[in-house]
């Protein structure tokens, strides 16, 4: 029977040693600063608040009899595509960003960075473009002029959360990688700010076929 | 080779009042923040339930000043039907959101949580911060709602649409009221969420050298399982808010069907679904009764081996009720709406896995019993409400068991049945466990004792109180007595009234009692004995560190953690408990 403070010096290293892992406290199991946990744990929610949104867009679209089908292949479903295809490439520079952030080399990750939040505002233009057009068009959040009066309501719903998403990943983009050129942000910062803009882009990934293709016009 | 600290670098505490106690990024100050919140909010939440109270047990009853709170909800002080809604949907919104969600997990959880894993702070302390502001402008958006001319909303704390969505048409308090408590709530769950990523990520990141998972205090897994269940169900909740805000604001029908005619006027909208609210409501609104209950359970097992000097008898069976009931906590949604005209397959699926929760739940129960059972058992005031937990937990939950029950829940549904239900497993339950809590952690929280006189007063009080309201109102249920109806003088429910009395001097009592609390608390903060270091003589590495604790938290160096979180009563051992740094080794443990 060993004795209360004999112990001291030899305590408990058997305890320890038995199945002592990254789980054993004392680490970071996933080998990740906390920072990019906490954003993987942001991207998990906020995928959880679009998928609401895009249930509650199917859920409205199937109990709605006559749910238009406006989208013309031009211009409508060729200004998707290039929205489309300017968010993946700039989700590319971003990948160069965080490569160049990894070797330390602070011009070209401003570069790629600044590129990538280019690809956002390109991307923000042609939406807003789009907007106009349908707004003009007579579509408003509670009717437009092809029928079900919730399609308006859902495009302009969901697009609208996507663009707050992109405009706030431009700003958070160019703040990181100013900070990161003044030393005051390091390369985890990019990567993490990587992880969001991956994350908008992905979210688009579902808007697109979800919205667009599923509403194009079919002859 | 074990150590007996780790050195990390130390932090001083930061100057000027502001810094150090206002915004502060200190996970201490923001626990008490929290607690403090919620300590005011119960105390309006409380204040309208009387109100209700008075009006249902004397409905002619004029209640002095009453006017005041609103001319045209209490003409000649005595309130309209729709302002005992408006005053209704206030307490269930206060109580759920800003008491039963605030307190033991962001309360407690900030304070405790990276003391019991030993850590410096939370992972993102200014995040945690704008936390507690968040839901601090959430409230006070909230509580705006008693001061404008349009008065709080009577939609109850579920917003119903079409009522919750159509504007000032629907009643008094749908115009600007509404729209406050949608962005109160919207509020909320960014704080929520803010909250729960910062709840994760200490538990999984900052546990301290030996604090594997399975050597956690129970509390520390209810946290951990609380956050994750609020990060995945206060985004639907974020995202419903926002449908229903552009349905009020925007001009949008997702939750507004068509040619819906109110006081005379059939409404612009068109084509949505109100049930998609529910559905969405009830999604988050389940898991929601979980962020109110797991940290309780937390609380109780933790404070019941302190008491019984005994481990928690089934430690990971434990672990994996609270993981269960998480989980399952998210199937069952549609028990709420059995009368929403739901598919009776579908009443049947959530029918079955909701009972199944009785499971998980009954594996608790039995631990915690098995917990006590052969314990030297230490009556403190702490003890006596963890016991009273269980005691409201069990009675609460076999109603739930009834209620799981499509054909009984048709005709139960709308009645005080159900009232009784969710107010004793949720609400009292939860309660309860706030004020173990209180009397287990004032120690170290404020640095002296809490009366144990007063506190073993105020449990008799509270108890028998908690009983005496709400088991009349089971009965009152299976007699048919409907539920948001502000009197019941001109009808059947007539005979019902002398039992409503009964209710409302019971509620005033106990709501007396619970000022024996207050007086305790605020008393004891100033003028309660000094506190040992670990007057309870527990386990958990919070009693290691010095009181006041220091800023970051144990003194620059961090502690090794060599045992389980529950060793109590261990053969061969020197005393009767073993600290989790304890470096001890004991016989039975150095064999094994």
């Amino acid at each position: 029977m060993a004795g209360g403070h004999e112990a001291i010096g030899n305590p408990a290293a058997p305890l320890d040693a038995a199945g002592e892992s990254v789980w054993s406290g004392g680490a970071s199991p996933y080998a990740v600063p906390s920072k990019k946990f906490g954003m993987w744990l942001f991207i998990v929610s906020d995928s959880i608040t679009f998928s609401s949104l895009i249930i509650a867009y199917s859920y409205v679209r199937l109990a709605s009899p006559h749910w238009p089908r406006p989208f013309e292949f031009w211009p409508s479903i060729v200004n998707a595509t290039v929205m489309t295809l300017v968010l993946l490439t700039s989700s590319l520079t971003m990948v160069l960003a965080v490569h160049a952030a990894k070797h330390g080399d602070r011009n070209r990750v401003v570069r790629w960075m600044l590129l990538t939040g280019l690809g956002g505002v390109i991307f923000d233009v042609l939406h807003i473009h789009e907007w106009i057009g349908l707004i003009e068009h007579g579509v408003r959040l509670f009717k437009n002029p092809w029928g079900a009066p919730l399609f308006g309501a859902a495009f302009f719903t969901l697009t609208g959360l996507h663009m707050t998403h992109v405009t706030i990943g431009v700003v958070y983009l160019t703040v990181v990688a100013i900070g990161f050129k003044r030393g005051k942000y390091t390369s985890d910062d990019v990567e993490v700010s990587g992880l969001y803009w991956h994350f908008v882009d992905l979210v688009w990934m579902f808007l697109f076929p979800l919205i667009y293709l599923l509403s194009a016009k079919t002859a | 080779m074990a150590e007996l600290e780790a050195a990390v670098h130390h932090h001083e505490a930061p100057k000027g009042f502001i810094r150090r106690y206002v915004f502060s990024t200190d996970h201490k100050v923001i626990g008490k923040q929290y607690y403090f919140l919620a300590l005011f909010a119960v105390v309006i939440g409380m204040f309208l339930s009387w109100l209700m109270r008075m009006h249902l047990g004397y409905p002619n009853y004029k209640i002095p000043g009453l006017d005041l709170m609103s001319p045209t909800g209490a003409p000649g002080n005595v309130m309209t039907p729709e302002y005992y809604l408006s005053l209704m949907t206030m307490h269930g919104t206060i109580m759920i959101f800003f008491v039963l969600t605030t307190a033991p997990q962001s309360g407690f959880g900030n304070f405790f949580l990276p003391l019991q894993i030993g850590a410096e702070d939370m992972a993102f302390p200014r995040l945690n911060m704008l936390s507690f502001w968040v839901t601090f402008v959430a409230l006070m958006v909230l509580l705006a709602t008693f001061f404008i001319a349009d008065g709080p909303p009577i939609s109850g704390w579920t917003a119903y649409p079409p009522l919750s969505s159509i504007g000032s048409v629907a009643g008094p308090g749908e115009g600007l009221g509404q729209t406050l408590w949608v962005v109160s709530i919207a509020l909320f769950c960014v704080g929520a969420l803010l909250s729960a990523i910062n709840f994760i990520a200490t538990t999984l990141d900052l546990r301290t050298r030996g604090m594997n998972l399975m050597r956690m205090p129970l509390t520390c897994w209810a946290w951990l399982v609380t956050a994750i269940v609020g990060l995945l169900s206060f985004a639907v909740l974020f995202a419903a808010g926002v449908l229903l805000l552009l349905d009020r604001l925007g001009g949008t029908s997702f939750f507004t069907p068509a040619q819906l005619k109110v006081s005379g006027v059939v409404l612009q909208h068109a084509g949505g679904s109100p049930l998609l609210w529910q559905h969405l409501f009830w999604f988050f609104g389940h898991p929601e009764v979980y962020i109110a209950i797991l940290p309780g359970m937390g609380i109780t097992s933790h404070i019941l081996s302190t008491f019984s000097r005994k481990p928690v008898f089934g430690y990971r069976a434990m672990v994996y009720a609270l993981g269960a009931i998480g989980i399952l906590g998210f199937m069952v949604w549609g028990h709420h709406m059995f009368v929403s005209g739901m598919s009776p397959y579908s009443a049947f699926y959530f029918s079955i896995l909701t009972m199944a929760i009785g499971v998980p739940s009954a594996i608790k129960t039995f631990n915690w019993l098995g917990t006590m059972w052969g314990g030297k058992l230490r009556l403190t005031s702490a003890m006596l409400f963890a016991i009273g937990f269980v005691s409201m937990f069990v009675t609460g939950g076999l109603s739930g068991l009834f209620l799981a029950q499509p054909p009984l829940d048709a005709y139960l549904h709308g009645t005080y049945f159900v009232v009784a239900h969710f107010h004793m497993v949720m609400g009292v339950a939860a309660i309860f466990a706030m004020f173990a809590g209180t009397y287990f952690w004032f120690p170290k929280m404020f640095g002296r004792m809490m009366d144990e006189t007063l506190g073993k007063i105020h449990f008799v009080g509270s108890f028998v109180g908690a009983y005496l309201i709400f088991m009349p109102m089971h009965y009152i249920g299976i007699a048919g007595n409907v539920r948001r109806q502000s009197e019941f003088i001109d009808n059947f429910m007539q005979p019902l009234l002398p039992i409503h009395r009964f209710i409302t001097i019971a509620a005033l009592a106990t709501g007396a009692v619970q000022l024996i609390f207050l007086f305790n608390l605020f008393w004891s903060m100033f003028k309660g004995k000094k506190a040992e270091l670990n007057p309870w003589e527990a386990t958990s590495l919070e009693w290691t560190t010095p009181t006041p604790v220091p800023y970051d938290n144990f003194n620059g160096r961090l502690p090794v953690v060599h045992h389980g979180p529950y060793e109590y009563n261990v053969p061969g051992a020197a005393k009767d408990y073993i600290m989790q740094n304890s470096t001890e080794v004991v016989a039975a443990e150095a064999a094994g």
